[in-house]
């Protein structure tokens, strides 16, 4: 997926100034936040489970070669070929090569992000393989012109009923619908024929079992079901970070992953996926796929950003974000929005290509305190900024200005004089009034806010006015 | 006991009063409260924008001036979280000064926690009367525990209504060099805030934070809000009035 991420400033004012969009987001604001609080009580030592999930990850992490030779091992041994992808481009390829080989017609997918870094879609149309998104959310965006998602779980949460309502009344050519299982009725309806006459199921993957070679599915709507044993051929895409040890793993993973999402004690489907079908087996693929991709990822493996590929994609980071709440996810420009995504889009795009994202936090921590695998993402967030820095990346005027401050700040007498005209410069600037309604320092604050007067003279000035003099 | 004051630089700039009335908290609590003059910022706007250098300058200096003393408290959650947990990080390249900056960080107190757990204030100075609604400053509330401390205190002024807002611990928006680089984002989410504030039809929303105040007091009046009172919770422990404003 081509990268916005460079334009976040205009693409966050943009989201502010949409209407619809403010709309939609604030009936969507919290609905996973009070759910998600009331699922994690339901764990006795939640703070301790956080704990053990993230030695889980980081166990991976640090051998995570052998992990996933590991993986590779027990994968081949049930009837599974594993490819490695470097890039977006290679999964692609690794896609339209595989469709070839099985007379591949069309493909029906599960949701996968990977499948939307790569913008595997349009690979799949210039391959003539037609895709077909079968989650609700990721169906209603392919037929709205092949839209990026919003937020990594759900989709669509930037879209209303009504904007939804319309869609399916232009695409399906039917009556228009305004109730939600009606409307969801039409969906299944319209999919279940893909479902039955599609060659090829594409997945992502939430977790790689290394010691069964397995793959795990975490989803709502039973479409992965469909995806992963109708057709004859099973394409999972998914990121290497994602393998785990053991079933065990998976276990103590599963109690954290759905109540930091949606707020479920577990979601509706948790599939297990391993191999091929066997001969005495019903269902499941004939031909089975692991594309295991890097595209940036083995780059932040012993890095000083290595924390962040514990993510176990929950989405928790986003919900909670308030910057995120207030522009939306489309403004990041890239696959992952909220705190997690401006640390891996940076590190997975290039910290050029979006000088703006570290900086898109308030540093709240809230993301930090509800990731179930305590990735400190505001640290990263401030890594990157120092990054930044160090390679001269910020604009000259806040370099600039930044050294300036810091200087003056290290000299106390300097200091002084200018916090003693800095204050009295404000009070005269709000000329009588409690509040300055333009600043032309701070162009930024007051478009949006006042900014109240200062008193007029420094703490300094005064303590010494009032104690030293006694 | 002797403490020293960090007044913050923006208290230093914005709002003396709440500097001194710190003070007569902390003497009212028993201490004597040193001010060390040459105090100036505690670096945590270079730290926060990737300026490892000038944030570990900066950092060295604090501690040169601070080190000597048995507590350390200040009027904000931000800067005493600033000093507590990221010192060591800054410094932690530097053995000489990461040990020093350990030695400072357990000393250190944001000032409502230092009145509850430390002084062990009994009885406010102030008096104040009307309905407050608190905001929970981020730093303080997840980096230091700041929570129960201030309604504490709030609690032994007979006058004071706490009334408690929706999303109490929700950030403001104001993100120190955020609210200036992305001035619109940080607006709209402390409109998001004073909404939250004033649908508890409180008269003064307090907090511990004078970042927080300065931006939740700008987009009030912003909003046409003249009347709602934005005050540090050290000014209403030792306020000498108190009606209340209403939203």
């Amino acid at each position: 997926m081509e990268s916005r991420s460079h334009r976040f400033k205009a693409n966050a004012s943009a989201s502010l100034a949409n209407p619809v969009l403010q709309a939609n987001l604030k009936t969507a604001k919290g609905k996973f936040v009070d759910k998600r609080a009331i699922a994690i009580r339901e764990i006795d030592d939640f703070e301790g489970t956080r704990e053990a999930a993230k030695d889980i990850r980081n166990r991976v992490l640090e051998n995570l070669d052998l992990w996933l030779e590991k993986f590779e091992t027990t994968a081949h041994a049930r009837g599974a070929t594993v490819l490695w992808a470097k890039d977006g481009a290679e999964i692609c390829r690794h896609v339209a090569e595989i469709g070839r080989k099985h007379g591949v017609k069309k493909a029906v997918k599960s949701k996968s992000m990977l499948s939307e870094e790569a913008g595997l879609n349009l690979a799949l149309e210039a391959a003539g393989i037609q895709p077909v998104e079968t989650d609700l959310g990721e169906y209603i965006l392919q037929i709205n012109d092949n839209e990026p998602p919003s937020h990594i779980i759900a989709p669509v949460i930037h879209k209303s009923l009504d904007e939804v309502a319309d869609l399916f009344h232009a695409t399906h050519q039917t009556p228009r619908k305004t109730e939600i299982p009606a409307l969801t009725r039409e969906a299944r309806e319209v999919l279940r024929e893909h479902f039955l006459t599609a060659d090829m199921g594409i997945s992502g993957g939430n977790f790689l079992v290394a010691e069964t070679g397995s793959v795990a599915l975490v989803t709502n709507e039973g479409n992965g079901r469909m995806v992963t044993t109708l057709p004859r051929v099973h394409v999972v895409i998914t990121g290497i970070e994602k393998v785990i040890p053991t079933l065990e793993d998976l276990s103590l993973l599963m109690r954290l992953l759905p109540r930091s999402a949606t707020g479920q004690s577990i979601s509706n489907y948790v599939s297990v996926l391993t191999g091929v079908k066997r001969p005495d087996e019903q269902d499941g693929p004939e031909h089975l796929y692991y594309i295991l991709v890097d595209n940036g990822r083995a780059d932040v493996v012993g890095s000083e950003f290595q924390d962040m590929l514990r993510c176990i994609r929950c989405g928790a980071c986003m919900n909670h974000c308030p910057v995120y709440q207030t522009i939306g996810g489309h403004a990041y420009g890239w696959v992952y929005p909220g705190p997690m995504g401006s640390v891996l889009t940076p590190l997975y795009t290039g910290l050029e290509n979006a000088i703006d994202l570290p900086h898109a936090a308030t540093l709240c921590n809230q993301c930090g305190v509800v990731c179930p695998v305590k990735i400190p993402l505001p640290e990263l967030l401030r890594k990157l900024r120092e990054k930044q820095v160090d390679r001269k990346l910020r604009p000259l005027f806040e370099r600039i200005a930044l050294k300036a401050w810091a200087w003056v700040a290290g000299r106390p007498a300097l200091y002084g004089m200018g916090a003693r005209f800095a204050v009295r410069y404000l009070k005269w600037l709000a000329g009588g009034r409690a509040s300055i309604e333009i600043m032309g320092t701070a162009p930024e604050w007051t478009a949006g806010r006042n900014f109240p007067a200062p008193e007029g003279r420094t703490f300094r000035e005064l303590y010494a006015k009032r104690y030293n003099k006694k | 006991m002797r403490i020293a004051l960090f007044v913050t630089c923006l208290v230093d700039m914005m709002r003396p009063r709440i500097g001194f009335a710190a003070i007569e908290l902390l003497e009212a609590a028993g201490c004597e409260v040193i001010v060390p003059g040459t105090q100036t910022c505690c670096g945590q706007p270079a730290w926060n924008s990737g300026d490892h250098a000038a944030a570990a300058a900066l950092a060295k200096k604090v501690i040169g001036e601070f080190e000597g003393h048995a507590y350390v408290v200040a009027p904000s959650g931000s800067c005493a979280d600033h000093i507590r947990n990221e010192y060591p990080k800054i410094l932690a390249d530097e053995p000489e000064w990461h040990a020093r900056a350990v030695a400072l960080a357990s000393r250190v107190f944001e000032l409502t926690d230092f009145l509850v757990n430390v002084a062990r204030l009994d009885a406010v100075p102030g008096r104040f009367a009307g309905s407050v609604t608190y905001h929970d400053s981020c730093s303080g509330l997840r980096g230091l525990g700041v929570k129960t401390q201030p309604r504490a205190l709030l609690g032994k002024l007979p006058g004071v209504e706490l009334r408690e807002m929706a999303g109490a611990e929700d950030c403001c928006g104001f993100g120190g060099t955020f609210s200036v680089k992305f001035g619109d984002i940080s607006a709209a989410i402390a409109e998001r805030k004073c909404g939250n504030a004033c649908a508890t039809g409180a008269g003064t929303i307090v907090g511990g934070d004078l970042g927080c105040l300065l931006n939740i007091e700008g987009k009030l009046r912003r909003m046409g809000d003249e009347r709602t009172r934005v005050m540090h919770i050290a000014e209403v422990l030792t306020a000498t009035d108190g009606e209340a404003g209403a939203c």
